[in-house]
């Protein structure tokens, strides 16, 4: 089967791979028919997250056809299109059943501090993910999920990682009505997370990023204010003006590891790797939220150290929310809102692109060319 | 200064053009007052019935922040060649150690040269200029591959003649 294949930093081929088999017997395997390249692939693609094995096939976002079940799956049949969540969860252990699907203890032996995610490093279980013809996956009993049949296929495969990311990202901001709420970043998950705020009832919703194009995106699409940090001294003072001096109830870190913003981060943190990652984004929302006020991150860090101001969270009394988005949680709410019309997902997608182009769709994502938000990659037998 | 109402269809009214808003609030959310309601069966979880073992036919590196191996477990690129013995030692520290992560990222640039002598020995030639997606750079954005190609080569240059004079 043809399937991406990681060769060291910012360089990925599409090659032919055996294809995958029954290793469980609550395993599934699914033929994929969208697969989609996210933000926090370029982690991997950038060699930043350790333990990224050359051979490995990325991909965490992806929908499929299930084309063979392992003796104890019972959820799901062989011809059902299904989505798969990204977090590979038991739905038995301790953090399953608190419904913290994307800790689950049963999936990563190689570390503990995250469950089994799709194509994401041996650091989060070693498993090939969905930039493939074919993909294995386990417990598919709890994760994987029948796609109603009205829904576009589109439209589902943002349900596997960018819409409950953002929604989650906006739910543990505890958002109070009429709260002003600063998103850091507008790719897919910032869109998405300055979407979702209006849905738990901000009132104010402010999102920063250097990209025009995205900015302009967001504006239309979420409704919100938008400002392009590159055009300001210091975007926390920036902050601080336009919320009376105060700062924002709520700030949300939709970047990570990836930031652009300040040069003692991006070498420290994406050219030398001496922190774990750039953590500019997440700088900045300690120091722009209110005293008393919480940030969320969703922007994903690597396991190591990052440079934050700590001293200044314990002094303006913050709290810090964070975690990989519990996909099965939220999915039934999540669902129903893309069929109410209430999100619209799959207007995130601008590019779509057959799989044995996958190198050309990671540097069109990495490099923001033209204009990409987000890209999904088709392989051959989805396209016929 | 502005103030703020808690009065939910009050503050409704001014975002009526906004698909949605509000169906999800819930004033009662207040991570900055994190008494969790609790029902105690958190605390009855610990242990639970696992999943069957996946039989481990390939070599699983194990955390030693956990006592077995996950139910069920990745299977891709398994450990092996000199990048391999570099991720086992990493293993035997754990999460909390620079002993551990450091290792691995040696591990990983270790690995993509294993990777290109790999390719030589079974007649593969990396095209590296498709593996970098060049050509979509070259469509999209001719004059910021063009300068990296520059700065690349300048750099090439200089280092050589620098290693060259040291002769």
């Amino acid at each position: 089967m043809l399937a991406m294949n990681y060769r060291g930093p910012q360089r990925v081929r599409v090659s032919h791979k055996p294809m995958p088999e029954i290793k469980h017997p609550e395993d599934a395997i699914v033929r994929v028919t969208r697969s989609c390249i996210c933000g926090s692939d370029l982690h991997l693609y950038n060699g930043n997250v350790p333990d990224t094995r050359v051979g490995m096939t990325f991909g965490h976002e992806f929908i499929g056809i299930v084309e063979e079940i392992g003796s104890e799956v019972h959820k799901v049949k062989v011809g059902d299109h299904v989505l798969v969540p990204f977090n590979i969860a038991c739905g038995k252990c301790h953090f399953c059943r608190q419904g913290l699907y994307g800790n689950c203890h049963e999936s990563n032996t190689q570390a503990t501090a995250v469950g089994g995610i799709f194509g994401y490093s041996h650091t989060a279980g070693g498993y090939d993910g969905g930039q493939a013809e074919f993909v294995r996956v386990p417990y598919a009993n709890v994760g994987p999920t029948v796609i109603p049949p009205d829904m576009d296929p589109d439209d589902a495969v943002m349900l596997t990682d960018v819409v409950p990311t953002g929604y989650q990202a906006a739910e543990m901001g505890g958002i109070q009505p009429g709260d002003t709420v600063v998103v850091f970043g507008a790719g897919p998950v910032g869109i998405m997370a300055a979407r979702c705020c209006w849905l738990f009832g901000a009132g104010r919703v402010i999102v920063l990023d250097q990209y025009e194009y995205r900015l302009e995106f967001v504006r239309n699409y979420a409704n919100c204010e938008v400002y392009n940090f590159k055009e300001m001294d210091d975007p926390v003072v920036f902050i601080k003006k336009i919320t009376d001096w105060m700062g924002a109830d709520v700030v949300i870190d939709a970047v990570g590891a990836e930031a652009a913003g300040s040069a003692l981060q991006t070498i420290t943190g994406r050219k030398t790797l001496l922190q774990a990652g750039s953590a500019t984004a997440l700088h900045w929302a300690i120091n722009s939220v209110k005293k008393g006020g919480i940030v969320s991150i969703v922007g994903v860090y690597g396991p190591t150290d990052n440079l934050v101001p700590i001293g200044n969270v314990v002094n303006k009394g913050l709290t810090l929310r964070a975690n990989q988005a519990s996909v099965k949680r939220l999915l039934p709410r999540l669902i129903e809102h893309v069929q109410n019309g209430i999100l619209n997902p799959k207007a995130l997608i601008t590019h779509r692109i057959p799989l044995e182009e996958a190198a050309d769709a990671y540097r069109m994502f990495s490099s923001k060319l033209d204009n990409c938000i987000k890209p999904v990659l088709i392989p051959p037998s989805a396209r016929m | 200064m502005e103030t703020k109402t808690n009065d939910l269809p009050a503050i409704a009214q001014n975002y009526s053009h906004i698909k949605g808003w509000g169906i999800d609030a819930d004033p009662k959310n207040d991570p900055t007052y994190p008494i969790k309601h609790r029902t105690n069966d958190e605390q009855t979880g610990y242990s639970w019935e696992r999943p069957t073992q996946q039989p481990v036919d390939v070599e699983v590196l194990r955390s030693i922040e956990r006592p077995t191996i996950s139910a069920v477990f990745g299977t891709s690129t398994p450990p092996s060649g000199l990048s391999g013995a570099i991720r086992r030692y990493a293993f035997k520290y754990s999460e909390s150690e620079y002993g551990h992560w450091l290792p691995l990222l040696l591990a990983d640039r270790v690995n993509m040269v294993e990777g290109i002598i790999d390719d030589f020995r079974r007649g593969h030639v990396p095209n590296i200029f498709a593996e970098r997606g060049w050509k979509a750079e070259w469509k999209h954005d001719p004059q910021g591959l063009t300068k990296k190609v520059l700065i690349g080569t300048a750099v090439t240059v200089v280092v050589f003649m620098l290693l060259r004079r040291k002769r």
